[in-house]
């Protein structure tokens, strides 16, 4: 299974983001990390040029409703919609509900513990 | 016996005696308050004559709305304010840029130009409050609205007290705001504390933090030692620019937390306080004593803070804002306790704003100065960060530096590790969490939490845009332009870019405009992402 973990939009947060790479990498996942600030269409094109089966988006400030939707819908167009999206960073419970919609595949709110993280890789998205 | 380590990594013995402080020198190492090397801190009598400033972080939707709310915090006793801005502002985009889609207002108020600014701080002189101002990469700018703004309101300059945080190098480490590459982006930095030193001498044009790069996660020695380096690197850069230590080093401030164990936090900031003291003396040949002052805002870390029964986050608060207290903290602030869910709603801020007055007014922590001082823990505990910080320090040299090993993102991925090290910890119970993993309620994970949340509301985007329409119709648009032209000039040129930035805000040109007038000379920032 290969996975991307990407860092949309204007958040600069990135420590979640390269906990959870390094904790997959040491599951033995093949993980590429975009780095800060990527707009979804760069998102887009790294997830269909690496090949990957998950994207997992990184967001805390909030705006994780559009740009997961932007997500899909870019993948969707560009013939990728079966790569599953996840979403991790500060999700309010009232917007898990409009994430599923959208067709995200996993929400993984703050505090959700690290190894379940690994876990659901492992499991139901592999 | 249970093993017990401090988060900087060394042993924490069950007692300590006066054999652990053996061979040291209490008068040299510890002193007395107010006097070098400010182990006791920087104040002889601290909070007997002024307790500390309490400055929430506040900012959300337009101006307009966050300053009602900075009224509503002032009205219930926040003497100071602490201003959050949004990702596009902080980034140097238009609220109608489509890069902004979506982040408008969302963690902090959005500017576009000085009729923003003039908006958020109508009805607050600005010659009796004073704002730090949450800005790095587009700290320039912003502080040049904010002295527009101070200007027309009729302050005298020496009465304006602002702190923008202009720390940028901790934005290439953790928080991300950085736009510029390096070098270009520390010349801003040096712009603007010169600027600020010779036309307006209360402000404290750079707070550095090692605040940010805590909640990335590296270690209490580590945040001291990189804020420290990164301190050195500016005061550094200013004296090579040909300015006089005492000069600018009075104004130098700093923004650090203390969400961990309270004596290892009060321990980091003695020990921090007495290696800046000799450094900025020893190293840099400081003469003021005013120069050798470590000041600093305490408070944060929101990292800190749990989703689990978020309640519990309140009684985080309150063990920060004393050991903020027990540590000589000038400035206060605390996290709120609906953190780890969303930005703050007023109820949360209110109650972040009881916590430090019931801390200052009640719990006696601000009756007598350094109250852990003489302690054989606390001391000993003081001497051990001042090793580890110590060694840390030794290690950013041997990166090549702080600015090489943050060019080099060797400084990046040791905080990235270190984060990964403490959620190891967080899952195998080392670092105990209650309620998260331990003294876990069957059942808590199903729990709604039953707090108030605040809800966003994206017609704030709408009304900032149309706002911004407006001042580009309205505005003198060929002065904006030649203001805009004598920047990019300027930018390439060795020039101090202050004066021009001031012409350009004054002009109401936006600060996407601004941004794009610098980012045309400067270029881009390229993320070293070791991975």
């Amino acid at each position: 299974m290969k996975v991307l973990i990407a860092k949309p939009g204007l958040d600069g947060h990135d420590r979640g983001a390269k906990v959870v790479v390094q904790a997959l990498r040491d599951a033995g996942l093949e993980v590429v990390y975009t780095g800060l600030k990527r707009t979804p269409e760069e998102i887009v094109a790294e997830a269909v040029q690496e090949d990957v089966d998950v994207v997992g988006l990184s967001i805390l400030s909030g705006a994780h409703v559009p740009l997961a939707r932007r997500v899909l819908d870019g993948l969707r167009a560009q013939g990728a919609g079966d790569v599953r999206v996840v979403v991790g960073g500060i999700i309010p419970p009232r917007d898990l509900a409009a994430l599923t919609a959208l067709g995200v595949s996993r929400v993984f709110p703050m505090g959700t513990p690290l190894p379940e993280i690994v876990k659901a890789f492992q499991g139901d998205l592999s | 016996m249970k093993d017990v380590r401090a988060h900087a990594g060394f042993p924490i013995k069950p007692v300590y005696g006066p054999e652990d402080l053996a061979g040291r020198e209490a008068e040299r190492d510890v002193g007395r308050p107010g006097e070098y090397p400010f182990t006791r801190g920087i104040h002889k009598h601290m909070y007997r004559d002024r307790v500390w400033t309490m400055r929430q972080y506040i900012g959300f939707g337009t101006p307009g709305e966050t300053n009602a709310r900075f009224k509503y915090l002032m009205a219930h006793g926040q003497d100071a304010l602490n201003v959050a801005f949004d990702l596009p502002t902080q980034l140097g985009l238009d609220s109608d840029d489509p890069r902004a889609d979506g982040e408008v207002g969302r963690v902090g108020m959005a500017i576009d130009t000085l009729a923003d600014m003039e908006e958020a701080f109508a009805g607050i002189p600005l010659d009796k409050v004073s704002v730090s101002l949450t800005i790095n990469g587009m700290a320039a700018p912003i502080t040049a609205m904010y002295f527009a703004v101070a200007d027309k309101q009729g302050a005298a300059r020496d009465r304006v007290v602002t702190t923008p945080q202009n720390d940028i190098l901790k934005e290439f480490v953790a928080r991300g705001t950085w736009i510029y590459p390096v070098e270009p982006s520390l010349r801003l930095v040096g712009d603007l504390i010169e600027y600020a030193a010779r036309h307006y001498p209360r402000s404290n044009p750079v707070s550095v933090c090692g605040y940010h790069i805590r909640e990335a996660g590296c270690t209490t020695a580590q945040e001291m030692a990189y804020g420290l380096a990164i301190a050195a690197a500016y005061v550094d850069m200013m004296v090579r620019r040909g300015m006089d230590v005492d000069e600018f080093a009075p104004r130098v401030s700093f923004n650090f937390t203390a969400w961990g164990k309270i004596f290892e936090e009060v321990a980091k900031f003695r020990a921090g306080r007495r290696l800046y003291a000799r450094m900025l003396r020893e190293r840099f040949g400081a003469r003021n004593p005013k120069s050798w002052m470590f000041r600093t805002l305490i408070g944060g870390g929101g990292s800190a803070f749990v989703v689990q029964e978020p309640e519990n986050n309140i009684v985080r608060g309150a063990y920060i804002a004393l050991a903020a207290a027990l540590s000589g903290a000038q400035t206060m602030a605390l996290p709120t306790y609906d953190e780890a869910y969303t930005i703050p709603s007023a109820k949360a801020q209110l109650i972040a704003l009881r916590t430090m007055q019931i801390c200052a007014e009640e719990s006696g922590a601000a009756d007598t100065v350094d109250p852990l001082a003489g302690s054989y823990y606390v001391e000993t505990l003081t001497n051990q960060m001042e090793e580890t910080i110590t060694a840390e320090l030794a290690a950013v040299d041997r990166m090549g530096g702080i600015v090489d090993a943050i060019k080099s993102g060797a400084l990046q991925a040791e905080v990235a590790r270190q984060a990964n090290r403490f959620e190891q910890a967080l899952a195998s119970g080392v670092v105990p969490k209650v309620g998260v993993n331990c003294h876990v309620a069957a059942g808590a994970a199903e729990a709604d939490p039953e707090v108030e949340l605040y809800a966003f509301d994206a017609k704030a985007a709408e009304t900032q845009v149309a706002k911004l329409a407006r001042v580009r119709r309205e505005r003198d648009d060929r002065a904006a332009r030649a203001a805009l032209a004598r920047l990019s000039d300027e930018a390439r040129a060795t020039t101090n870019l202050m004066p021009a930035i001031v012409e350009a805000v004054k002009a109401y040109a936006t600060l996407g405009e601004i941004n794009r007038a610098m980012k045309d000379v400067f270029g881009e920032h390229k993320e070293p992402v070791q991975w």
